[in-house]
C-alpha cells in the first residue's frame, strides 16, 4: 500500500477544521459551516468504509502500516491497524457525521468554533485507534480531551465549568502516570514501538508498576468504579453532540488501550490484576445500575447506565478468553451506537421542552410516536434484549466470565435484572401514562434530519443484533492471536 | 414450506407495524389474521407428516453468533414436540387474531395490536423450533417483551404500565437463572445445541462441582437454574406474582400469551430437556413440589378473587402447577397433552369472558354481574364448554389430561408422588368450586349491575363467537382424540421418538378403580355444591367468610406476596440506590476526590495568600530563615 490511508484518516477532519477556520461565519453562513463539516466527515466515513473492504480478515498481523521518523532514534510516527482497531476507526467515522447533522438545534453560538472542535477530536480519536507507537498513542489520547474540555466549558449547561474541570482533573491524574510508564518503557527497551515490544516483550519485574499507570489512565476514561463520578457530570452539562461523542467514542478509547497495551504489553501483570478488575467491574455494573434506577435527570441516568455497561466492557477483557474479548468488542460497538441513540433521543425532547427531568414528561406515545417507537428500539437494546446487539455483546461476555469465575459472572447477572428495571422504568415515566404536563401537547415528532440520524443508529443496532458475523469476522483472527500470544508469555514465565 | 410458518407472523408483524397507518385497520386485521392463519394451516402439515411419515428435520437458517468455540445459528428443529408446539401456538394465535378484530373494534391503535399478535407469534414459533439454548433464549425474551408490549397496551393506565413493567422484570428474575444454566451448560459441554448436549449428558452425571460455595451435582444444577427460568415464564410460585397483574392487558392477549401459548413455555423447556432432567431425580422432586405448591396455591388464592379474569389467571396457574408435577414426576408426555388440552379449553374461557366483559361494556367484577344467561346464550354455553373441560368432567378434553397426570404421579410411586397425585385430587376438586362459582355469579342470580340495565347487555358479534366455538370443538374433543398419540398407554414412543426422553419407561399399570373415580365424582359433585353456595344460599359463603377472616384476607391478598416483595426487594432497592448515590458517589468520591482536592487547594491558597504581604522585610526575612536552613542542612550532611 502507497496511498497512507490511515495518515489520511486521521488529517482528513483536520483539513476539514482548517478550511472551517477560514470560512466566515455568520447567522447565514451557517448552513455552508455545516455543509463543509458534514462533507468534511462523510467522506472520511467512506473512506474508513474502503478501509474496511480492503482490509485482510486471514490475518493479525498490522495493516497498512505507515512508518516515518519523527525525533531520529527516539519516537517515529507509526501507525497500523488489525481487526481490533478497525471497528472503533469506523465507529467513529460514522457517529462523527451523525453528530454533525444533529447540531441544529442544539448549538445556538459559534457553530463554527463547535464543529472545528468535533473535527480535530476526530482526528485524535482515529490517531488513538491506529497508533503503533506509545508516545504517538499518548499524545493523540491526552489531546483528544481538549476539544472534550472545550465543548463541555463553552456550549455547556449552567455548571460547565464545574463539570469541565471535574473532567479534565479525573482525566489529567490517570494520564501523568501513564506518561510516566511510557518513558519507563523507553528507558527498559529502548523503543516505544509497540510491534517491537510485542516481540520483545517486557521484563516481568517491571510489568506490575506498569500496568498499574496504565490502568489509572485506563480506568478514569472507561470509566471505572470509583474513578466514574465525573462522567454523569460531563454529560449532563455537555450539549447533545457532546455528549454523544463523548458517550459513543471517547469511552472507547480506555476500553481499546485495555485490549491493545494492558493485554498486550504485560500479560503477566493482567493475569495477576484481573481479579481486581473483575472486582472493580462487578461493583460498577451492580452499584451504578442501582444508583441509575433512582436518577431524575435522564442523562444522569444514561449515564449511569453507560458505567455499567462499560463495567461489562471491563469484565470481558480480563476474562481473557475469545467470546469475552469479542464480546467486550462488540459490547462497545454496541454501546457506542446505543448510547449515542440514547442521548440523541434525550436531546430532542430537551430542544423541545428545555428539560431533562424525567418528570416534566409522560404521556407523550401518541403525540411524537416515531420518537417513541425509535427510543423503545434503544431502550430495548440497552438492556441487552435477544435480537439487538447489546444482547449479543453481553452474552459472550457473561458466558466467558462464568467459565472462569461462577461468583462473578452471577453477580453480573444480576445487573441485567436491575438494568431491564431501570431503563423500562424510564421508559414508561417519559413516553407512557397519562399526559399531565399540557405544555407537552405543543411537541412535534422529530424531524427530517433526526429521523434520518436515529434510524442510522437503529439499523446496524438491529442488524448486528442478527447477524453479527461481519464483526466477529473482522476481530476473531487478531483476538485469537492476541490470546495465544498471551497464554505463551503466561508459560513462559 | 416449514420457515415460511415462522417466517409469515413476522411478515405480518412488520406489514402491520410498519405500514398499518398506510393500508389502514381493517386490512392490517386481515393480512395479519391471514397470514398467521395460512401458518396454523402449514402447521397442521406439519403435524401430519410427523404423524404418519415420520418426518423429522433439522433446518439451518444462518449463522447466529459464531465465536471461538460457540456456534450458534437460527435454525428450525421440526420433531413430534415442537410440531405439537407448532400446531397449538399457530391454531391458538389465529384465533386470537380473528376475535380481537372484533373486540377491538373500538380501539383507535388496531394496526399496532395486530403486530404485536403477530410478532408475539413469530418469537414464541423461534422459542419452540429452536434448535440450541440461545435461539431459546432469543424467543424466550422476545415472547416476554411482546407480553410487555400488550400487557402495557393501553399505555394511558397507570396499573397497565407497573403490570408491564413487573412483567418483564419479574421473567428477567427467571431469566437470570436461565441464563446462568446456559452459561453452564456452555461451561460443561462446549455447546449449547440441544443435540450434541443431550448427547453429553450422561458422561458428567457423576461430576459435581463447585458453585458460590457450594458442592452440587452438575446436573441437578444445571437442571435447577433452566428451572428457575421456567418457573418465570410460567408464573409458578415465588415467581407468578406478574400474571394476575398481567390482567391488565386487552383480554384476547391474555388468551394467547396468559393461557395458551407464552406461560407455557417454561413447561415446554422442561419436557424439550428431558434427557438432562432425567438425570436428575433432586430437580425432578423440586419440580413436583413447586408444581404442585403453585396448584394448590393457585386454586385456593382463584376461590374468592372478584375479578372475572383474575380468577382464570390464578386457574392458568394452577393449571401449569399441574403440567410441572406432571413433568417431575416424569410423565413429560402427559404434560405435554395436559398443555395441549388446555391451550384450547383456557382460551375458550379466556375468550369467552372476554365476551361477557364485552357485555357489560367492560365490567369485570363478577359481583356485578348476573343473571345475564339468557341475554347472553351462546357466550354462556360456550364458558360452559369451557368450565366443564377445564374442570375435568367425564369425557371433556381436560378429564383425560388432568386425570392421567394424577395417575402417573400416583404411579410413581415414592413420596413426592403419592403428595402430588393427594394435592392434585384436593385442587381438582378446588378447581372445580371456583370455576362454577364464577359460572354461577355471572350468568345466574339476580342481575347486580348498577350502570349499565340488563337490556343494554348484548351477545358479541360473529367474528368473535366463531373462534369460540372452533375452540369450544377443541376444548370437547382434543382429549378424546388425541388421547392414544399423546398418552398411549400401549407404545409410549411411538409417537414421541427421541423427542422426549425416559431413562425408565413409564408405568404402564393402572391405578386402582377407586382412584380412578374419586376425581371424576369430587368434580361432578361440586357442581350442586357450588350452585348452593353462590345462587340458592348466598349468604354462606359471606358467613363462612366473615367466620374466617384472617384466612380469607390471606387469600384476598393473595397470600400477601407482592407486599411481601415490596417489603424485601422493591424498597430496599430504591433506598440502596438512593444510598449509593447521594451517600458513595457524592459524599465519599466526589467529597474526598475532586471537589476535595478543590477545596483543599483553595483553602492552601489563601493562606499562601498571606505570604505576599508586599513588605521587603518580612520576604527578606523569609530569604534569611531558608538560607540558614539550607546552609545547616548542608553542614550536616
Amino acid at each position: 500500500m502507497n496511498f497512507p490511508i490511515l495518515s489520511s484518516l486521521i488529517l482528513l477532519p483536520s483539513i476539514g477544521a482548517l478550511f472551517l477556520l477560514f470560512t466566515k461565519s455568520n447567522k447565514d453562513n451557517n448552513i455552508t459551516v455545516k455543509y463543509v463539516a458534514l462533507f468534511t466527515s462523510l467522506v472520511n466515513f467512506f473512506l474508513s468504509i474502503y478501509l474496511w473492504i480492503l482490509f485482510d480478515q486471514s490475518t493479525s498481523e498490522f495493516q497498512f502500516v505507515e512508518d516515518r521518523t519523527w525525533i531520529e532514534g527516539l519516537i517515529n510516527y507509526k501507525v497500523g491497524i488489525d481487526g481490533i482497531s478497525i471497528l472503533f476507526i469506523i465507529l467513529t467515522t460514522f457517529i462523527t457525521p451523525l453528530c454533525i447533522i444533529s447540531v441544529n438545534n442544539s448549538i445556538k453560538s459559534r457553530l463554527r468554533e463547535f464543529l472545528i472542535a468535533v473535527l480535530i477530536m476526530e482526528s485524535f480519536m482515529i490517531g488513538v485507534f491506529c497508533s503503533l507507537d506509545l508516545v504517538v498513542f499518548y499524545l493523540f489520547f491526552e489531546a483528544g480531551l481538549i476539544p472534550m474540555f472545550l465543548i463541555i466549558g463553552i456550549w455547556g449547561g449552567t455548571r460547565r465549568v464545574y463539570s469541565a474541570f471535574k473532567f479534565f482533573l479525573f482525566t489529567l491524574l490517570g494520564s501523568v502516570l501513564m506518561l510516566v510508564a511510557i518513558i519507563s518503557i523507553y528507558w527498559i527497551t529502548g523503543t516505544t514501538d509497540v510491534i517491537q515490544l510485542y516481540e520483545l516483550g517486557i521484563d516481568a519485574k517491571y510489568q506490575n508498576l506498569l500496568w498499574l499507570a496504565f490502568f489509572s489512565s485506563f480506568a478514569v476514561k472507561t470509566p471505572m468504579w470509583p474513578v466514574h463520578t465525573w462522567l454523569p457530570d460531563a454529560h449532563v452539562e455537555a450539549p447533545t453532540a457532546g455528549s454523544v461523542l463523548l458517550a459513543a467514542i471517547l469511552l472507547k478509547m480506555a476500553g481499546y488501550g485495555f485490549i491493545r497495551f494492558s493485554l498486550g504489553l504485560f500479560p503477566i501483570a493482567s493475569e495477576i490484576f484481573t481479579p481486581l478488575i473483575y472486582t472493580l467491574s462487578v461493583i460498577a455494573i451492580i452499584f451504578t445500575s442501582y444508583i441509575a434506577l433512582m436518577q431524575e435527570d435522564m442523562k444522569k441516568l444514561i449515564a449511569y447506565s453507560s458505567v455499567a455497561h462499560m463495567g461489562f466492557v471491563t469484565l470481558g477483557i480480563f476474562t481473557i478468553q475469545q467470546q469475552g474479548i469479542e464480546g467486550s468488542i462488540i459490547q462497545m460497538i454496541s454501546h457506542g451506537l446505543v448510547s449515542a441513540a440514547l442521548f440523541l433521543c434525550v436531546g430532542v425532547v430537551y430542544d423541545r421542552m428545555h428539560s431533562r427531568l424525567i418528570n416534566t414528561y409522560g404521556g407523550i406515545v401518541s403525540i411524537i410516536p416515531k420518537y417513541s417507537i425509535l427510543f423503545m428500539v434503544f431502550t430495548l437494546a440497552a438492556l441487552g434484549l435477544p435480537g439487538t446487539s447489546g444482547f449479543v455483546g453481553e452474552f459472550l461476555i457473561l458466558m466467558a466470565a462464568f467459565k472462569d469465575n461462577f461468583l462473578v459472572a452471577v453477580i453480573a447477572s444480576l445487573g441485567v435484572i436491575i438494568g431491564a428495571a431501570y431503563m423500562l422504568w424510564l421508559y414508561k415515566r417519559v413516553v407512557f401514562g397519562k399526559l399531565v404536563n399540557l405544555e407537552l401537547k405543543e411537541m412535534v415528532d422529530l424531524n427530517k434530519s433526526e429521523l434520518f440520524i436515529l434510524i442510522c443508529l437503529a439499523i446496524p443496532t438491529l442488524f448486528f443484533g442478527f447477524y453479527p458475523d461481519p464483526l466477529i469476522k473482522t476481530i476473531e483472527v487478531s483476538i485469537n492471536d492476541l490470546i495465544s500470544v498471551h497464554n505463551i508469555n503466561i508459560v513462559r514465565n | 414450506m416449514e420457515i415460511s410458518i415462522i417466517a409469515l407472523p413476522l411478515i405480518a408483524s412488520i406489514i402491520s407495524g410498519c405500514f398499518g397507518k398506510l393500508i389502514g385497520d381493517r386490512s392490517s386485521e386481515i393480512v395479519t389474521s391471514l397470514l398467521v392463519t395460512i401458518a396454523a394451516i402449514l402447521s397442521a402439515f406439519v403435524l401430519y407428516e410427523v404423524i404418519f411419515n415420520d418426518y423429522q428435520d433439522n433446518i439451518v437458517i444462518a449463522t447466529w453468533i459464531n465465536s471461538g468455540t460457540l456456534d450458534v445459528n437460527w435454525s428450525m428443529k421440526i420433531d413430534s414436540l415442537s410440531a405439537i408446539m407448532l400446531v397449538v401456538v399457530t391454531s391458538v394465535s389465529s384465533l386470537v387474531h380473528i376475535y380481537s378484530i372484533g373486540y377491538m373494534s373500538h380501539d383507535p391503535h388496531k394496526p399496532r395490536f395486530m403486530a404485536y399478535l403477530s410478532l408475539f407469534t413469530f418469537a414464541m414459533l423461534m422459542l419452540v423450533t429452536s434448535d440450541n439454548f440461545i435461539q431459546l433464549f432469543f424467543g424466550w425474551e422476545g415472547v416476554g417483551l411482546c407480553s410487555y408490549f400488550l400487557i402495557g397496551f393501553w399505555f394511558k393506565k397507570e396499573t397497565a404500565n407497573a403490570a408491564a413493567i413487573k412483567a418483564f422484570v419479574v421473567n428477567r428474575v427467571g431469566d437470570f437463572g436461565f441464563a446462568l444454566g446456559i452459561f453452564l451448560i456452555f461451561y460443561l459441554f462446549g455447546t449449547v445445541n440441544y443435540s450434541e448436549v443431550f448427547e453429553l449428558i450422561p458422561t458428567v452425571v457423576d461430576k459435581n462441582i463447585v458453585f458460590l460455595g457450594i458442592e452440587v451435582n452438575a446436573v441437578d444444577l444445571i437442571c435447577l437454574l433452566l428451572f428457575v427460568g421456567a418457573m418465570g415464564k410460567s408464573a409458578q410460585i415465588l415467581l407468578h406474582t406478574w400474571l394476575p397483574d398481567a390482567m391488565e392487558g386487552p383480554t384476547p392477549v391474555s388468551a394467547l400469551i396468559h393461557a395458551a401459548t407464552m406461560v407455557t413455555a417454561g413447561v415446554f423447556l422442561v419436557v424439550r430437556c428431558s434427557p438432562i432432567y432425567e438425570y436428575s431425580e433432586l430437580a425432578l422432586n423440586i419440580i413436583t413440589i413447586v408444581g404442585m405448591s403453585t396448584a394448590f396455591f393457585a386454586a385456593t388464592v382463584a376461590l374468592v378473587q372478584t375479578d372475572i379474569k383474575k380468577i382464570i389467571a390464578y386457574s392458568t396457574c394452577s393449571q401449569l402447577g399441574y403440567m410441572f408435577f406432571a413433568t417431575g414426576v416424569g410423565a413429560y408426555n402427559v404434560a405435554m397433552f395436559h398443555l395441549f388440552t388446555h391451550a384450547f379449553f383456557k382460551a375458550l374461557l379466556f375468550l369467552g369472558s372476554g365476551s361477557v366483559i364485552h357485555a357489560f361494556k367492560d365490567e369485570q367484577n363478577i359481583n356485578n354481574m348476573g343473571g345475564v344467561w339468557k341475554k347472553l346464550p351462546y357466550t354462556y354455553s360456550l364458558m360452559i364448554i369451557g368450565t366443564l373441560a377445564l374442570t375435568g368432567f367425564p369425557f371433556l378434553s381436560g378429564f383425560y389430561s388432568k386425570d392421567a397426570i394424577i395417575e402417573f404421579a400416583y404411579l410413581r410411586g415414592n413420596t413426592t408422588g403419592y403428595y402430588a397425585a393427594g394435592i392434585g385430587i384436593i385442587t381438582a376438586f378446588l378447581t372445580s368450586i371456583y370455576s362454577w362459582r364464577l359460572i354461577f355469579k355471572t350468568f345466574h342470580g339476580e342481575y347486580n349491575n348498577k350502570d349499565i340495565k340488563i337490556e343494554e347487555t348484548h351477545e358479541s358479534p360473529l367474528v368473535m363467537l366463531i373462534p369460540l366455538v372452533l375452540l369450544s370443538i377443541g376444548a370437547i374433543f382434543a382429549g378424546y382424540i388425541f388421547k392414544e398419540l399423546f398418552v398411549g398407554y400401549g407404545g409410549v414412543n411411538n409417537f414421541w421418538k427421541d423427542s422426549i426422553f425416559f431413562l425408565k419407561p413409564l408405568s404402564t399399570e393402572h391405578p386402582p378403580i377407586w382412584f380412578l373415580v374419586l376425581t371424576p365424582i369430587l368434580v361432578i359433585l361440586s357442581i350442586p355444591i357450588a350452585y348452593y353456595l353462590f345462587v340458592k344460599n348466598k349468604n354462606l359463603p359471606h358467613q363462612i367468610a366473615n367466620v374466617n377472616k384472617p384466612l380469607y384476607n390471606f387469600l384476598l391478598n393473595k397470600w400477601y406476596f407482592d407486599e411481601l416483595y415490596d417489603l424485601l426487594i422493591v424498597n430496599p432497592s430504591k433506598k440502596f440506590g438512593l444510598f449509593l448515590w447521594k451517600f458513595f458517589d457524592v459524599k465519599l468520591i466526589d467529597g474526598f476526590g475532586p471537589d476535595g482536592i478543590s477545596t483543599l487547594i483553595k483553602k492552601f491558597s489563601l493562606k499562601a495568600n498571606k505570604f505576599q504581604s508586599g513588605y521587603i522585610y518580612q520576604y527578606a526575612f523569609v530569604m534569611l530563615i531558608g538560607f540558614s536552613a539550607l546552609l545547616t542542612f548542608l553542614m550536616i550532611k
